[in-house]
């Protein structure tokens, strides 16, 4: 469901320019908006929330799309937690659809994918695993880093329960909004693959932008 | 719908077990053997994690599963994937012919919101068990904890989306349906018996399930997982690496 934001860029408390290849990992506070914004378009933002309080609580894709009967997310959807409570809401989505399905890639999974040759190449598990390294105050470990969104990204099912991997509906400039219902830590890896058509083998920038929470006019 | 490439093993079992409805248990399942699955009275579940054993941080990935091949459910032909790109096991044998991977487990508020809640007091051994706290209790049996519990597979319940990606449980097994695991390499398997969590059954449902285990027969050329999609080929020698300078195995 495509639904516009109302906030605007110039109030926005933080901005941050992620390149692919790149991670991006942060608190967000209860009431604060995160914007994730397809700079150039058809870029997969792999992304990933925990409990603030408690990390070993963090996002579920099994509890969000079971509780809203839909594999697909768009505004509107409760992202909830593997405790099935609500962590945070999308506000706003003009690209309409996200996956949260498909997974990151891995350089383990890429070998099975795409050829045993490309075992070296970067990967979005990797950018994980040194955001984990360098920022150990979080308290994440490998073993919490699962089952994650990736938005922006087209997965759809068939009828007969194949997987494809469309063509992105996402473009330049499309953006997916969502309020925290919960303190929450946000973990983003801009996908760095080179392999998958889906966008176009050319992975570009996306740019994170925060906003306090809305105080009524 | 379905698939056979070898008959359910049960007649050579070397063991073979029934659990009720409701139940969890977990066991070591050595590279070689074959696990065969039966729902003994109909609409039976089985949630299922997988591990291994000489690195516990390696374990079931439901996503890698799914992309590797291509497929939102799962029967004959597939091959469960580590998220360390290795094959666990391979589906050879399946009677029912879709099995979901992502809608996760019942837990204790849904279930007592549906069927009434746990009750050990009053319901013994036939309590009102959900899936997700039948994970944490088996899991907590080698220490793991909530924070290991990927997305698991059910066995038995077929989840299928119409075009705007609404989810149903479109159909379960019937009595007498059966799914065989290959395993390739050494695996904690962790399952329970609890309702699938979108099952709307108007009583808590009790299904039990028989748990064989045979000898599987060994690989050859032509498997049907392994020559499934160019994918599965890569991950039998990401296997085969990982066993290189151990016995080759013997049925």
């Amino acid at each position: 469901m495509i639904k516009h934001s109302q906030l605007e860029v110039r109030h926005a408390r933080r901005r941050h320019t992620v390149r692919a290849g790149d991670y991006y990992i942060a608190g967000l506070e209860r009431g604060q908006t995160l914007r994730i914004l397809d700079l150039e378009g058809n870029q997969a933002a792999d992304t990933l929330f925990y409990s603030a309080a408690d990390p070993g609580e963090r996002y579920s894709a099994m509890d969000t799309i079971r509780a809203q009967g839909n594999v697909y997310l768009t505004a509107g959807t409760i992202l909830r937690s593997n405790e099935d409570n609500a962590m945070l809401e999308i506000v706003a989505d003009t690209c309409g659809r996200h996956d949260t399905l498909g997974g990151a890639c891995a350089s383990e999974s890429n070998t099975v994918r795409y050829g045993l040759e490309t075992r070296c190449m970067h990967a979005c598990r990797d950018s994980w695993m040194l955001a984990l390294q360098e920022h150990e105050g979080f308290g994440l470990r490998k073993v919490d880093i699962t089952h994650n969104i990736n938005f922006f990204m087209n997965v759809p099912i068939t009828a007969s329960g194949e997987l494809t991997f469309a063509d992105g509906i996402s473009g330049a400039g499309k953006y997916v909004e969502l309020r925290a219902l919960m303190d929450v830590i946000v973990l983003i890896s801009n996908c760095p693959q080179l392999n998958n058509p889906c966008n176009a083998y050319h992975p570009t920038p996306i740019e994170v932008l925060v906003w306090d929470e809305l105080i009524p006019a | 719908m379905s698939q056979n490439s070898s008959p359910a093993r049960d007649a050579d079992s070397r063991y073979a077990t029934e659990l009720p409805g409701g139940s969890h248990w977990s066991l070591m399942v050595r590279r070689g053997l074959q696990l065969t699955l039966t729902d003994i009275a109909g609409g039976a579940n089985v949630g299922m994690l997988l591990y291994n054993p000489a690195q516990l941080t390696e374990r079931y990935n439901a996503p890698d599963t799914l992309k590797c091949q291509h497929t939102f459910r799962l029967t004959a032909g597939h091959c469960l994937y580590s998220d360390m790109g290795r094959i666990f096991c391979a589906l050879v044998a399946d009677s029912f012919g879709w099995h979901d991977t992502v809608c996760g487990n019942s837990h204790a508020r849904q279930v007592a919101r549906q069927w009434g809640g746990r009750d050990y007091q009053v319901d013994r051994n036939r309590w009102h068990q959900n899936g997700y706290d039948s994970f944490l209790v088996e899991l907590a049996k080698y220490g793991l904890s909530r924070r290991d519990m990927a997305a698991n597979v059910n066995f038995f319940s077929q989840v299928s989306t119409d075009e705007a990606g609404k989810l149903s449980l479109s159909r379960q097994a019937a009595a007498g349906d059966a799914v065989s695991l290959r395993f390739e390499m050494d695996t904690l398997v962790v399952l329970h018996t609890c309702p699938h969590p979108l099952d709307q059954a108007a009583v808590y449902p009790e299904r039990p399930v028989r748990v064989a285990l045979a000898p599987a027969d060994p690989l050859q050329e032509d498997d049907l997982c392994l020559n499934h999609c160019a994918e599965n080929r890569r991950g039998y020698q990401n296997n085969a690496l990982y066993h290189l300078g151990l016995p080759s195995r013997s049925a």
